[in-house]
């Protein structure tokens, strides 16, 4: 059974490789994208399964003996991490091969997306595999470099000034990662997270606080915390829908994954709590009044996005074990349902000709079905039982309720305006886009107070949404229920996962007897 | 006890805090001279950490005193990492380049329309709409 750890890396890997060498075969290439990223979503499963029943699996690659080798390791909380965003891959790349061949010419002209697409989820793979330091800091820079590619497809004016602010913050955190890994070299003599968690307890406490800040420092720009947000919104929206899609639902919850594993597997007393609260109630509020104040429906998601980050990096400052399991239900539903939205976005950009609300209207009538489809992962953002969201946010308030500082509380009213505010956002989206009348209507009406002939304004080209990618999104979707159906059971699965980080059973299973 | 060099850790903060200048800078080949300097001032914080230098960890010819290995591991793959970078980031500038004649970072396109509304002084376009309707029909029609 460990010998299927390095599997869902090599096999996207290998899937890009051979993607890359037939940029001729687009059809040939998306049978290897499917088939790869379904052998990793079969993996996350089949790990979910054992390490809930079997407890973790830890790997040392190439035969050295512990603590030498480089360690992959997956518990509770990796083989769910692993498990959804390989499904929102699959689904996001289904959703990219529907595109029809204009689409393609204008959105992902080169016959390189496919390989890329891979290589990022090789890279999401590998971090959340990752067993030491420096292969998360590995996982990372495969995830970066690929996604630098994916947001610069093309290279159009504005991609490339998008791209850069992208390509430069990420250049900062990832210097920081390093100058972490090399302090947290130079004061313990081990990159193993494992070996870490119990070589770190012995460091006075001012070092311990030092290092533990720079990591954080590290993860909370990728995570897109306030203050170390404002790099997210200028630069997801310029991207393809599908490249938009899987970045807003998987980095962002790559750099939550590896706060969550520094603050229960490092540094389990952390001290930077109070810090943490405040953050993650600023980041709440900041980004959703952003969010409010936007036209552009990809733009506001973006800011949904951070703002929705807040109510995880609350989960993890609560410094229990009801936040974290409530946290890791939250990842998992927050990953599906912003990724699932973007994809709508795309599909309204498709039909309406513009994701911009100034540019939409009346789709109710014209297009019920895209109505719906936005509908659903709408309200579940927003929160409304019996939804996922809902769920997510009332274990996160109930934890909050079990510590009940003061700050806790002030926090959890945040989150409840927090949640107020989105669906205010997303019933602005819904009044300007899918009630009122289609554009071409207005334009009539207007030709007749103006006393013109209304028949002169012609309709707009009715555009088809091409089925692959309504198939694509309606099946998001259903996962999406499918995480509300099944909340029950995931919730406990959290629960434990939680209860798992927090006790420390990764160390037992990757060190041996005499290293602890 | 492990001592640190301190001329070297001198050393990577110099070329550190050169390369956040550079980094502030707007054309895009300086912001690439930045990262490569404090890419490489990282890289030195790594031989910090790897201690006093010694003989080569190779089987065989290894004595008393051992340099560490794997700091010069992590170095040589951080070192790869900057290569790709900066061919990206020229590639990013070159491209800016045929775009525009110029490679300077372009101001964030939202931020320059809330700058406009400001000095304007008017508010922004959506600010009415957000007053809710309960009916769908006559959102819009007068």
């Amino acid at each position: 059974m460990t010998n299927l750890l390095p599997v869902p890396v090599l096999l996207a890997i290998f899937g890009a490789a051979v993607a890359l060498v037939l940029p001729r075969r687009p059809g040939v290439q998306r049978i290897i994208s499917v088939l790869s990223l379904s052998g990793i979503v079969t993996l996350g499963a089949v790990f979910m399964y054992w390490t809930n029943t079997h407890g973790p699996l830890a790997l040392w690659l190439g035969g050295w003996a512990a603590p030498l080798g480089i360690a992959l390791v997956v518990d509770r909380l990796s083989a769910l991490m692993l498990f959804v965003a390989s499904v929102i891959a699959l689904a996001v790349l289904v959703f990219a091969t529907g595109q029809d061949k204009d689409e393609v010419r204008r959105e992902t002209p080169v016959s390189i997306f496919h390989p890329t697409f891979l290589l990022l989820v090789a890279g999401v793979s590998n971090a959340f595999l990752a067993g030491d330091l420096f292969n998360l800091f590995v996982g990372f820079e495969i995830l970066l470099f690929a996604s630098y590619v994916l947001l610069t497809l093309g290279g159009t004016a504005d991609r490339v000034r998008a791209g850069t602010t992208y390509v430069m913050v990420s250049l900062l955190s990832s210097s920081l990662f390093l100058i972490s890994i090399s302090a947290i070299y130079a004061a313990t003599g081990t990159v193993n997270m494992a070996h870490l968690s119990i070589r770190l307890r012995d460091l006075s406490s001012p070092v311990q606080l030092l290092l533990e800040v720079l990591l954080l420092v590290t993860f909370a720009i990728k995570a897109a915390v306030f203050p170390l947000s404002s790099w997210l919104p200028d630069s997801y929206p310029t991207a393809p829908a599908p490249v938009t899609a899987v970045f807003a639902g998987l980095l962002t919850k790559v750099g939550v994954y590896a706060i969550i594993r520094t603050e229960t597997l490092l540094f389990p007393h952390h001290t930077v709590n109070t810090i943490l609260l405040i953050a993650s109630g600023l980041t709440m509020l900041i980004g959703i009044l952003g969010a409010v104040a936007q036209v552009e429906i990809k733009r506001m998601l973006s800011f949904t996005l951070i703002s929705h980050i807040g109510y995880m990096i609350f989960g993890i400052a609560l410094n229990s074990t009801a936040g974290l399991a409530a946290t890791i239900f939250y990842t998992a539903h927050h990953i599906t349902i912003q990724a699932t939205l973007f994809l709508v976005t795309g599909l309204i950009e498709r039909r309406g000709g513009t994701s911009s609300l100034e540019g939409l209207g009346g789709l109710l009538k014209t297009a019920p079905l895209l109505a719906f489809l936005f509908f659903v992962p709408a309200m579940n953002l927003g929160g409304i039982p019996p939804l996922s969201g809902f769920i997510g946010k009332l274990g996160l308030l109930e934890a909050g309720a079990e510590v009940g500082t003061p700050l806790a509380w002030t926090v959890m009213v945040a989150g409840v305006a927090t949640s107020l505010l989105t669906l205010m956002a997303m019933a602005k989206v819904w009044n300007r886009a899918f009630w009122g009348v289609t554009p071409t209507e207005q334009r009539r009406q207007e030709a007749i107070a103006a006393d013109e002939d209304p028949d002169e304004i012609e309709d707009s080209d009715p555009r088809v949404m091409p089925p692959m990618q309504v198939g694509a999104t309606i099946g998001l979707i259903l996962f999406g229920l499918a995480l509300t159906v099944f909340a029950g059971p995931l919730y406990e699965y959290a629960t434990a996962a939680a209860e798992a980080l927090r006790d420390g059973s990764i160390v037992r299973t990757v060190l041996p007897e005499g290293l602890r | 006890m492990m001592s640190a060099n301190l001329v070297l850790a001198i050393t990577a903060g110099i070329l550190v805090a050169a390369g956040v200048y550079l980094l502030l800078e707007r054309s895009l080949t300086r912001i690439l001279l930045g990262v490569l300097l404090a890419s490489n001032g990282v890289n030195m914080l790594f031989l910090v950490a790897a201690g006093k230098p010694g003989t080569p960890p190779i089987v065989g010819l290894a004595g008393e005193n051992v340099s560490d290995p794997l700091p010069q591991a992590m170095v040589l793959t951080a070192i790869v990492i900057t290569m790709a970078v900066a061919a990206f980031v020229l590639t990013l500038a070159y491209r800016s380049f045929q775009l525009h004649g110029h490679d300077e970072v372009a101001d964030d396109v939202e931020d320059a329309r809330i700058r406009e509304l400001a000095e304007a002084d008017v508010a922004s376009a959506s600010y009415e709409d957000t007053t809710f309707s309960d009916s769908g029909s006559d959102a819009v029609t007068e």
